[in-house]
């Protein structure tokens, strides 16, 4: 029987294959109770998740939000709108302090990356990761991962284009990390500015070198976000230009397989990323997206509650 | 007190020494080397017997953090970890509050150092004025006050013109340039060496031409106006390879690396360990070895430790808000060791870039083992096995890669003109 | 559990028993009309249609069957123990004012009812539950009490019963394990 040992879920990485094909099938088999009558388990009953928030997000926020409580848990949402650490109280001082409260989990989303292993070097309780910095955001590539299998029946074999600012993605991290676990093959395009070095070396991963190339015969196209402040000045021209090469249209999605999906971990720029039409067409998975996300917090909360102390 | 150093194996490359012999000290100087010397009358004697006996070891990069941060070393923690690691004069970079631009931060250094400390400090003055890059500090007063050198390390010559006047300016007083080598702009807000560790980690990178763009600057621009330029912590292959050019084009350059660079890859950041974080950062395997190649050859001179103490508070917080740097001095002399070992350098060379070449490049008037030479001598035990531990290290801070590592060799004692400031 | 094994049922006797509860069920409840089986993941799934078959076979007409997956209303999920996976709650039906049939297939504790329970009430408010199971092994530790039994098992804390199924999901024993 498949047993999940950690007691925390930082990244994709750290987790085997048989991890993550629990945390889906858990997700899976949990999904229905987001569709009854009565949303709610008594599961995690007297338990306290922490829902601890460096950087603004409402949609995993939300979704987080949500999972806990389905699973009855009680859950508190921290949002600290600076992130930096140097001001104020350090992160060890407020986890500390949170951990005084005699939380069960806390679910963090944080700017610097690994700094979920800072605080899990100074805690006791299980740490979620819901984002840092530019490592990894492992309930997205979960729920981007359950969307596929949801209309593929499997993940092995898929050939799944992820198109973007790959360097500063941590979507994209988590996705390039569990899915070539799961045997997919993963095809990277995006201006070179925006290509991390020896990327390809994280699994079987191609990194194309058009649009195009990366989109042949895809059956799962994931556009990721562009964020102009991100981006700053020096890594493309402007939102325009980078569309015209690097966003998903009515024409460049004929190259892909007819029955592909067309994903997008949001919130999404319209006409930038892609067209309204895409967004908005037959092949769009995205809420279809946001739904699971819910089903697979539920799962990542469950079974980091069962995960052994380490 | 006259001191005999009895037995020891004797190497000083500025003599072409390597020999079973004693050393008499009087008055701080050496005086007489040789066999079968005799001790005079109620002088103290040191068997040496099994350990190299050398010139002593020179560090020509130390971040000593006083004044005004004294919470993370000082003049007497500082000099006690240099004695402890074997060095017997160590240059201090300039970014303390206040700014060594001035002869009375300089006397402050100097005479706190002669009063309380372990090992001679040689400060480093600042190029331009608080570091801030583009005003001349006075050179002249600092060298008059003591400094050795001037540097704006830690915070790169942005201004390529403001870079090509101090260089200038310097050559005509007579002091050294040191340059932190690093093109801050493609720096960025990087924490690591740009690579497949950084993409995996994602942590926003610093590529390795950061480097070699401001290295080539220097060395043009030393080239250009004819002066001499010294390259602090080179770590890359690129570096090296722009050096080694230059110096073959007849360029007045002259460098240092660090032990980090020539022992640890970028690898030792994963975990996020912020005691593998600093700048220049770790670099990749094709450096590391570019850097023992650079050793072998020549083309670097000098191994400095880039000494950097931080606070624990600065250094067990989240990656990307650690400080920059690590601690050296006490692990300097067991890393540059295996240079040997693994034949990267003779014993010779080794010693000659930890004490005569710094010597050399600094004007500092030591580095050697000579009749009448000032008495900074080091006693190295080449097989002593220790484990570095944070209690035991005499540095305040202990931010250092290798706690809890397994090192072969170290100083058995250190003697600093004349009188002996460490044994272990 | 390594040990005595004796063969308690054989498949025979575990489909005559099931016949004879598809019997009882239909008489206490005078009929098919509003009644559903739910059987218990894993086993109990499989009783529940074979149950599900002999109803069909007496009365002519098919009784819909779902299934329960309890784990989600475990009363032992807060040890840091690893959990157990999650299996499928399958009940595409309404149970509003059903007769609920609910079919394990061993009765030990009584805590698989009381979680299987929890999990029906959160899907309608039956107009009833009653209680199947092949096997009661007894030791309740809570009030509850099977209406329709397949045989009555005297065992010891220390020993094991189990229903065993072959690859097409058929019962063909039950086992005592010493």
């Amino acid at each position: 029987m498949a047993e999940f040992k950690h007691k925390h879920i930082i990244a994709l990485r750290d987790l085997s294959k048989e991890d993550i094909e629990l945390l889906i099938s858990t997700a899976e088999n949990m999904r229905d109770i987001n569709c009854r009558d009565i949303k709610k388990v008594p599961t995690l009953r007297g338990k306290t998740v922490i829902n601890l928030f460096y950087e603004a997000s409402t949609r995993t926020r939300t979704s987080f939000e949500i999972a806990g409580k389905r699973l009855s848990a009680d859950t508190v949402n921290i949002t600290t709108a600076s992130s930096s650490a140097t001001k104020g109280e350090t992160l060890a001082d407020t986890a500390l302090n949170l951990l005084a409260m005699k939380p069960d989990i806390i679910v963090m989303r944080h700017a610097v990356s690994g700094a979920h292993y800072f605080l899990a070097n100074k805690i006791n309780c299980s740490i979620i990761n819901a984002g840092d910095g530019a490592h990894e955001h492992p309930s997205q590539g979960l729920l981007d991962m359950l969307t596929m299998k949801d209309r593929f029946g499997r993940l092995d074999g898929l050939k799944v284009a992820i198109v973007g600012d790959i360097t500063h993605s941590r979507v994209a991290r988590s996705n390039i990390q569990g899915l070539t676990k799961l045997g997919s093959k993963v095809y990277l395009a995006g201006p070179p500015t925006m290509m991390p070095p020896g990327v390809e070396k994280l699994g079987d991963v191609t990194v194309c070198g058009t649009m195009n190339e990366a989109l042949q015969d895809a059956d799962v196209v994931m556009m990721l976000r562009i964020q102009q402040e991100r981006q700053g000045k020096t890594l493309m021209p402007n939102a325009r230009e980078y569309s015209r090469y690097f966003g998903l249209n009515p024409t460049n999605i004929k190259l892909a397989k007819p029955n592909a999906i067309v994903m997008h971990p949001g919130p999404i720029n319209r006409g930038v990323e892609m067209s309204s039409s895409m967004v908005d067409g037959d092949q769009s998975c995205i809420l279809k997206q946001v739904e699971n996300g819910v089903a697979v917090r539920m799962a990542m909360l469950y079974h980091v509650c069962g995960g052994e102390l380490e | 007190m006259d001191l005999l150093i009895k037995n020891g194996r004797v190497i000083d490359p500025s003599q072409n020494l390597d020999d079973t012999l004693d050393i008499l000290v009087a008055n701080g100087l050496i005086k007489e080397i040789g066999k079968g010397v005799t001790a005079p009358v109620g002088a103290e004697t040191i068997d040496a017997g099994g350990s190299y006996v050398v010139p002593g070891l020179i560090d020509m990069h130390v971040h000593l953090r006083d004044p005004g941060l004294e919470y993370k070393e000082d003049i007497i923690s500082g000099t006690k970890a240099a004695a402890a690691g074997g060095f017997t004069s160590i240059c201090c970079m300039p970014n303390t509050k206040p700014v060594i631009d001035n002869k009375a931060v300089a006397s402050y250094i100097i005479n706190k150092a002669k009063a309380e400390g372990f090992c001679n400090v040689f400060p480093v003055g600042s190029i331009t004025y608080g570091l801030s890059g583009d005003r001349m500090s006075e050179m002249g007063e600092l060298k008059e006050s003591g400094c050795v050198a001037v540097s704006d390390d830690g915070k790169p010559v942005k201004n390529s013109e403001m870079m090509m006047r101090a260089l200038q300016y310097a050559a005509g007083i007579g002091i050294m340039v040191i340059s932190h080598a690093e093109e801050i702009e493609l720096v960025g807000e990087g924490v690591m060496n740009e690579g497949f560790t950084s993409t995996e980690l994602g942590l926003k990178g610093i590529p390795r031409v950061a480097e070699d763009v401001a290295t080539a600057r220097e060395t043009l621009l030393a080239e250009y106006t004819g002066t001499s330029i010294h390259i602090a912590h080179v770590s890359t292959k690129g570096a090296v390879r722009i050096i080694r050019e230059a110096k073959a084009r007849g360029v007045k350059v002259t460098c240092e690396t660090a032990p980090h660079y020539f022992t640890l890859t970028d690898d030792a950041v994963r975990g996020y360990n912020t005691n593998a974080k600093m700048n220049p950062p770790l670099r990749e395997i094709d450096d590391v070895a570019a850097i023992k190649e650079g050793l072998k050859d020549g083309t670097i001179d000098a191994i400095a430790t880039d000494h950097a103490p931080h606070h624990l508070d600065e250094k067990d917080v989240e990656f990307n808000v650690a400080m920059n740097g690590i601690i050296g001095l006490e692990t300097s002399l067991p890393l540059s060791l295996k240079l040997v070992e693994e034949g990267v350098l003779t014993l010779n060379q080794l010693i000659d870039k930890m004490s005569c070449k710094p010597s050399e490049i600094l004007g500092l008037n030591r580095g050697s083992l000579e009749i009448g030479a000032i008495a900074d001598i080091t006693l190295i035990d080449p097989n002593i096995g220790w484990i570095v531990e944070a209690d035991a290290l005499c540095s305040k801070s202990k931010n250092s890669p290798w706690l809890g590592t397994q090192m072969k060799g170290g100083a058995a004692a250190t003697i600093v003109d004349g009188k002996l400031m460490y044994k272990r | 559990m390594s040990g005595e094994r004796t063969v308690l049922m054989d498949g025979e006797g575990i489909k005559r028993a099931l016949t004879r509860i598809a019997h009882e069920i239909l008489e206490r409840n005078k009929g098919v009309t509003d009644i559903v089986l739910i059987g218990i993941r894993s086993g109990g799934v499989f009783l529940a249609d074979g149950i599900a078959q002999q109803i069909c076979v007496i009365e002519g007409g098919a009784v819909p069957v779902g299934a329960v997956d309890i784990t989600l209303y475990r009363d032992d999920c807060s040890g840091h123990l690893p959990h157990h996976p999650v299996g499928k709650t399958d009940i595409p039906f309404s149970l509003e004012a059903k007769k609920v049939i609910l079919v394990d297939d061993v009765l030990y504790t009584g805590r698989t009812i009381r979680a299987a329970m929890d999990a029906l009430m959160d899907f309608g408010r039956p107009q009833s539950i009653q209680l199947a199971v092949l096997i009661d092994r007894g030791h309740r530790e809570l009030p509850i009490r099977a209406d329709f039994v397949g045989r009555n098992v005297p065992t010891s804390q220390k020993e094991n019963v189990e229903v065993v199924f072959d690859g097409s999901n058929q019962p063909i024993e039950v086992v005592l394990e010493k």
